[in-house]
This record gives structure tokens, sequence and C-alpha cells, in this order.
């Protein structure tokens, strides 16, 4: 339903561009699925409530914006945004490898990865 | 969908589709064993447009890093949990609207700045280079342009493991009390990757004389 309504708003300005272009999928088409994807990605860090499945979908926005900056440097015809996706892959997984860490350490601690459960600032 | 011809953008079209229902999959199961698997399905399909971009170096970086290690640390740390799933245990109704209205707020600011001020559209060309494919650009570029980055990402993977090593280390006296307090007497039954292998050591050490 999103997707075949943003799709429709999408395509009105394009029409134009598409019927000159070749047969050939646009740079917005890649950067409509990733906003797609990081609006899904945002969605799911708002409404989960689970640490590791939020951490999931932070790494689901994070993948999302990789894909844009591949459109670009792709129709771009440069090889900067792809060497800028090398590292932005590199930094992630560290990233993933730390993060997952100091979950590890609040289960540890508090036995639960909960997000209603950890409400040690509140208080 | 469009007037595209569809010989060429069926590839797109199918890898995008299946990214999104990986994606929407993450976000809708319950369990989180099945949302960490939609994850790395979601990651396979980004790794497919990006072959359809021609960044052939970054598709495959991108399955053995995010999909191979990346997800299946997931899977390890959410087996090792054992949590049941983590879904809400009252239907969080308020939430999901606010964030669900939020989400498609993003979306359509996102894509109505993308149709309004899209000036790639006409620059959108067949490039005669393919930039992405060629090992040798890469090389040259990391040596010579990008040659400081490089070495901050290299100080960086090693800082980020001196980390995990010492977050994941059992926790000694310098820790605070309450550390000790609420982790103390329990037995330790897993979660720490690096030093299993020493305590392993120690215990067979320990039973052979």
């Amino acid at each position: 339903m999103i997707f075949s309504l943003s799709s429709s708003i999408f395509h009105f300005p394009l029409a134009l561009a598409v019927t000159s272009l070749p047969a050939e999928v646009g740079i917005n088409h890649y950067l409509l699925l990733s906003a797609l994807l990081f609006a899904i990605g945002f969605f799911g860090v708002l409404l989960r409530r689970n640490t590791l499945v939020v951490y999931l979908c932070l790494e689901l926005m994070l993948s999302a914006s990789t894909l844009a900056a591949v459109a670009f440097s792709r129709f771009n015809g440069t090889m900067d945004g792809n060497i800028f996706v090398f590292f932005i892959i590199t930094v992630a997984a560290a990233e993933v490898a730390v993060g997952l860490a100091i979950i590890v350490a609040l289960f540890r601690l508090r036995h639960t990865v909960q997000l209603e459960e950890l409400t040690a600032l509140k208080h | 969908m469009t007037q595209l011809q569809p010989m060429a953008e069926f590839p797109f079209y199918f890898f995008a589709f299946l990214t999104v229902l990986a994606a929407a999959g993450v976000v809708v199961n319950r369990n989180a064993v099945n949302a960490a698997l939609c994850l790395l399905l979601s990651f396979m399909g980004m790794a497919a447009l990006f072959v359809l971009l021609e960044a052939y170096f970054l598709a495959v970086l991108q399955v053995l890093v995010y999909a191979g290690a990346v997800a299946v640390l997931f899977l390890f740390v959410i087996m090792l949990f054992d949590v049941k799933g983590g879904d809400p245990r009252k239907p969080y109704q308020k939430v999901a609207a606010v964030s669900g209205l939020l989400a498609l707020a993003l979306l359509i600011t996102g894509v109505l700045s993308l149709a309004k001020h899209s000036q790639l559209t006409a620059a959108a060309p067949v490039t005669t280079t393919v930039v992405g494919s060629d090992l040798k650009d890469y090389g040259y570029l990391l040596f010579t342009k990008y040659l400081l980055p490089v070495e901050m990402t290299g100080f960086l993977l090693l800082i980020a493991m001196l980390g995990v090593a010492m977050l994941g280390r059992k926790q000694g006296k310098e820790t605070g009390a309450s550390i000790q307090e609420a982790g103390g007497g329990r037995p330790e039954t897993g979660g720490r990757r690096l030093e299993t292998g020493d305590r392993r050591d120690s215990l067979s050490e320990s039973r052979v004389p």
C-alpha cells in the first residue's frame, strides 16, 4: 500500500524523464528503495521492545543508507561513493561487535533485554 | 508499473521487493531468531542490488561482512540469551500508530523531496566505464587518496577489538560494587567469547593432575 502510494507520487514528475531514458532503472528507483528501507528500519526502532531487534533495525537503516551511497556513486560515474561504502561496512562490523558486547554485558547485569524494563535512568 | 521495458527492470523489482519484504519481516516478526534470519535475507537482496549497480566488490563484501559476520553474530547472541522473542506483552497500539506515522512522514518527505528536486534524472546515463568493478581502482584509491582513512579504520578495528575484550571480561575488582552484587554468585552461562578458551585451558589443567 505504502509502496504503490509513494510510487504513484514518485512517478508522476518522473514520467517525462522516464520516456527519454533508455530501458533502465534510474537512480530515483534506488533512492526510493533506500528511503523505504530506512523508513522500515526507523519504524522497527520505534516499535520494537527487544534491544536486539532494535539493533537489527538499526543495522537495516545503516545498510539502506549505503544503498543510496552506492547508487549515487554508480550514477555519478565516480568511485568515491564505493570507497565510502567500503569504510562504512568496515566501521559497521566493528560497531556491531562493540554493540553486541555491550548488550551482552547489559544482559549479564540486568538479566533482561526488554526495553521497558531498562528504566534505571528514569527513576 | 511504469513505461519501462519489463526485461530491464525485472531484476531490480524482484530484488527490491525481496529486500523490502525481508526488511518488513525483521520488524513484524515476533521471534528474534526469525527477525535475524529475515535481516540476513534482506542483506542478501541488498547485495544483489549492489550487483545490479555494478559494485561487485561491495556485493561480495556485503555478503561476507553483513550476511556472514554480522547476522551470524546476531544469531549467536540471540541464541545465547534464550529470550522469548521479545514481543510486547501488551499490544503497543499507540506506540505502533505513532511510529508508523513518523516512518510514513519520513518516507513521504523523502519521496517528495526526491520528486521535486531530482536533478539527476537527466544525468542518469549508461556510463561507459564500469566504475565499481575494477579492483585495481580500489587498491589505488585506498593507498593514495584515502590512505589516512584506511589507517584510521585499522586503528578503529584495533580499538573495537580491545573494547570488546574489555566488555566481555569477567567482572573483576575494578568494577563497581553494584555490578558485583548483581552479577556475583551467579554461574556464568556464557557471553564471553574471548575468555572461554582460557577458562577451558585452566579447567583442563586443573583436571590433569
